[in-house]
Formats: structure tokens, sequence, C-alpha cells
């Protein structure tokens, strides 16, 4: 095993780490910063696709091309999130929407904010 | 590892590090349990992000599995959190 690989590998495995980070600080921004909860919802979900997909696809290059023989265990993380944060998302969202009912809030209405089509 | 490599690995956490807090701010001041819960969901997710840049900069293939059992672990609790705020109770 020899822990050397070439240039254009570092500067891929660089771009997609970095991107990656930059995606999951945007959508904890989102969280942070969003006014209402079911405008929040939505905000880590760019750092669970973009993130993932990117840390994921960044470890299995790097490995590959370090080890010498295809390394793709990572990417499993990345199908799990997939499959999985949509469970957790839809789980949370009902729940809200329960719970708001509960108090008697204005939930907002799909397509609400939309200008009447004709 | 190249120069390049190791800043972009050094950048990589110093976001992902504001980004934990800035999911632990709305874990704090959340006006709302769901919204504990969100942010939860959120912190799980950056820190296996963590994980996977530590097994870069340390070559170790044993952080991989340490992120995937945050990941198991994360979506099993969140999950089991988000049915206790539906239902008032888990398994039923």
């Amino acid at each position: 095993m020899n822990t050397w690989a070439p240039a254009w590998v570092d500067a891929l495995t660089a771009l997609l780490v970095g991107g990656g980070a930059l995606a999951a600080l945007i959508g904890s921004f989102g969280v942070l910063r969003l006014k209402s909860f079911f405008q929040r919802v939505h905000a880590p979900t760019l750092g669970a696709t973009l993130g993932t997909w990117g840390f994921t696809l960044a470890t299995a290059v790097q490995v590959s091309f370090e080890r010498g023989q295809l390394y793709l265990h990572a990417l499993l993380i990345a199908v799990f999130i997939a499959l999985t944060v949509p469970v957790t998302t839809i789980f949370l969202m009902r729940a809200a929407v329960f719970r708001a009912r509960l108090r008697g809030e204005e939930i907002p209405v799909p397509g609400a904010d939309e200008p009447p089509r004709d | 590892m190249s120069p390049l490599l190791s800043w972009a690995l050094v950048f990589a956490l110093g976001c992902l590090a504001l980004a934990m807090m800035l999911a632990l701010a709305r874990m704090i001041i959340g006006p709302r349990a769901e919204d504990r819960v969100l942010a939860f969901d959120c912190l799980y997710q950056n820190t296996m992000l963590v994980i996977l840049a530590l097994g870069l900069v340390y070559r170790s293939s044993s952080y991989f599995e340490a992120a995937l059992l945050i990941a198991l672990f994360g979506f099993v609790g969140s999950t089991a959190m988000s049915k206790f705020l539906l239902r008032g109770e888990i398994i039923e």
C-alpha cells in the first residue's frame, strides 16, 4: 500500500470535500435562519444529499487511488442516508402537522402562496 | 498528501464545526419539540461528515465504520423521537 495519489486525484478530492462541507454549512445555516418549522424542514436535505455524496465520493476516489484497488465501501453510507433521511423527514413533518392542528394553528396549504392559474 | 488537499480538509472541518454550532443553536433556542428533533437530525449528519473527513485526514478505514454506526443510530433515534411526537408513545 502506497500513500501516494496523482495530483489530479488530490484536486478532485479537495473539490468534493470543500463543496460537500459548504453544502452542509448552508443547510445548517438554513435550519437556524428560516422562520417557520415548515420552511426549516427543507434545509438539512442540502447536507444530506450534496454533503454526504461529496464526502463519500471523495473517500472512495482517494482511497481507491492510494491503495491501487477499488474501494467503494464509503458509498454504502450515501445509499443508506438516501434511503433513511426521507423516512425521518416524513415522520417529522406528519408529527409537526398533527401537533399544529392540535394547537389550532394555521397550517400552510400546498400551493397556497402561488398565483391562481387561469 | 498534497498541501491543497490538507488545506481543503482543514477548510471542510472548519465549515462542519460552524455547521454543528448552528444546528446546536437551533436545538437550544428551538421554540418547539419538532424544531429540536430537526436540529438533532442536522447535527448527527454533520457529525457523520466530520468523521468521514477525519478518516481522510488520518488514513484509517475504521472511521468509515464509525460513520456508518452514527448514520444508523441517528436514523433510529430521530425516527423514534418523531414517532413519540406523533403518538405519545413509541411501541404500541
